[in-house]
């Protein structure tokens, strides 16, 4: 887990980032519960993860 | 054990008092009067307390000493034998209207006839931990809630409190209830082809719980619109109103954590995805919890809060044990564990 929780850029909610996470990891937010992902390591640095687009087999 | 009597126990909230204080690990329920059913068993009027409890209803005549007395009568009966009932017990909840208000011109105002006991109202705290948690630890007399407007109250109560709504352009709260607030006696418009399935306004201006959440919220030009709803348990409350000044979502966040984040019983409720993004009142049967939130219409400026609970629970019997356990120095959340159910 990360040593500071990392702040939710929707809400300002606390997220905990487990230790061993990776890039891309999606992680719920326990107050709004917007899906974040996780887009850097070192520092660790969140933000909302993009919706699943359709590509119409595209 | 502390020994608690119900006076007036035969109806839904004296029903929800006597099963929260025998699940009560510090109080043991010791009478519960009615007159329409005196000397038959608690689980005549509440068949989910079969096998919980050996206790008959008595007449309110017989009501003996105890420690704490809960009143669940109809309006206007407890202000006009509150001498009696406080001779009986040191704490007294009185779960009626009759002393909600501050002043006897403002109840005569609201309920349409004279307080029979105006002396008694500034002795009673209003039984809303959330307003008066200080002012309930160790107090003899508390009164009751309005569901309505409780729902009301703590979905507003953190932007009341901010002093960012636009109050000149007021407030408008849409109430959608069960059919449990109309209480265990039945008439015409509760016949089950006339009540089943209604969208049924029964108050869209007017409503008696409107003085509650002006008191409340300190706030004027407030208004209340109440519907009767397909559900037995439940009110909700969608709240419209103006922001005076623009807030973000994290703004209003901040607001709704600075008020409940350390409240056991107010949630909130306000997510981005899924079935369940606002308080709804269908989860919270049963349970103590009050869940709030919000939604956003930045462009107009617009707020809409939302405020969602069990009518019978927050809105009056566990709002009142809330209390009860604040005057007798117990944990505040004592009996009041459960969470509700889902899916129900």
């Amino acid at each position: 887990m990360s040593d500071n929780p990392i702040e939710c850029p929707v809400c300002a909610g606390s997220v905990q980032i487990e230790e061993g996470a990776v890039l891309g990891e999606v992680v719920p937010c326990p107050d709004c519960g917007s899906e974040l992902e996780v887009l850097e390591l070192a520092p660790v640095t969140i933000g909302v993860a993009p919706d699943v687009e359709e590509d119409w087999g595209e | 054990m502390m020994r608690v009597s119900i006076a007036g126990g035969s109806g839904y909230v004296g029903g929800e008092l006597a099963r929260l204080v025998l699940g009560h690990p510090g109080l043991e329920l010791a009478q519960v009067s009615s007159e329409r059913s005196a000397g038959q068993y608690l689980s005549s009027a509440h068949p989910n307390l079969r096998g919980r409890s050996d206790l008959r209803f008595c007449p309110i005549a017989a009501l003996e000493p105890a420690d704490a007395l809960l009143l669940a009568l109809p309006h206007g009966h407890s202000s006009r034998q509150i001498g009696r009932f406080a001779d009986l017990a040191q704490t007294v909840v009185d779960l009626a209207a009759d002393f909600r208000l501050d002043t006897a011109d403002s109840y005569e105002h609201w309920y349409g006839e004279p307080h029979a006991s105006p002396d008694w109202l500034e002795r009673f705290t209003y039984g809303l931990p959330e307003l008066h948690r200080e002012r309930l630890a160790g107090a003899r007399y508390a009164s009751g809630v309005g569901c309505n407007a409780t729902a009301c109250t703590l979905a507003l109560l953190p932007l009341a409190r901010a002093g960012v709504l636009d109050e000149a352009r007021g407030i408008v709260c849409d109430v959608k209830v069960g059919s449990s607030e109309g209480g265990a006696a039945w008439g015409a418009g509760s016949h089950h082809p006339v009540r089943s399935g209604v969208v049924r306004t029964y108050a869209p201006a007017g409503h008696r719980h409107t003085a509650e959440v002006r008191r409340n919220l300190e706030i004027e030009n407030v208004h209340l619109s109440v519907t009767a709803i397909e559900m037995v348990r439940g009110a909700s409350a969608t709240c419209h109103a103006w922001l005076s000044q623009e807030l973000s979502e994290k703004d209003l966040w901040k607001l709704y954590r600075d008020a409940w984040t350390n409240e056991p019983f107010v949630r909130i409720v306000h997510e981005q995805k899924g079935s369940w993004r606002h308080p709804e009142p269908k989860i919270l049967a049963g349970s103590n919890y009050a869940d709030v939130g919000w939604a956003l219409d930045l462009e107009h400026g617009r707020i809409v809060a939302f405020g969602a609970i069990d009518n019978l629970m927050k809105g009056a019997a566990g709002s009142a044990l809330q209390s009860l356990n604040l005057m007798l120095g117990l944990d505040e959340g004592s009996g009041l564990d459960f969470p509700g159910l889902h899916p129900v």
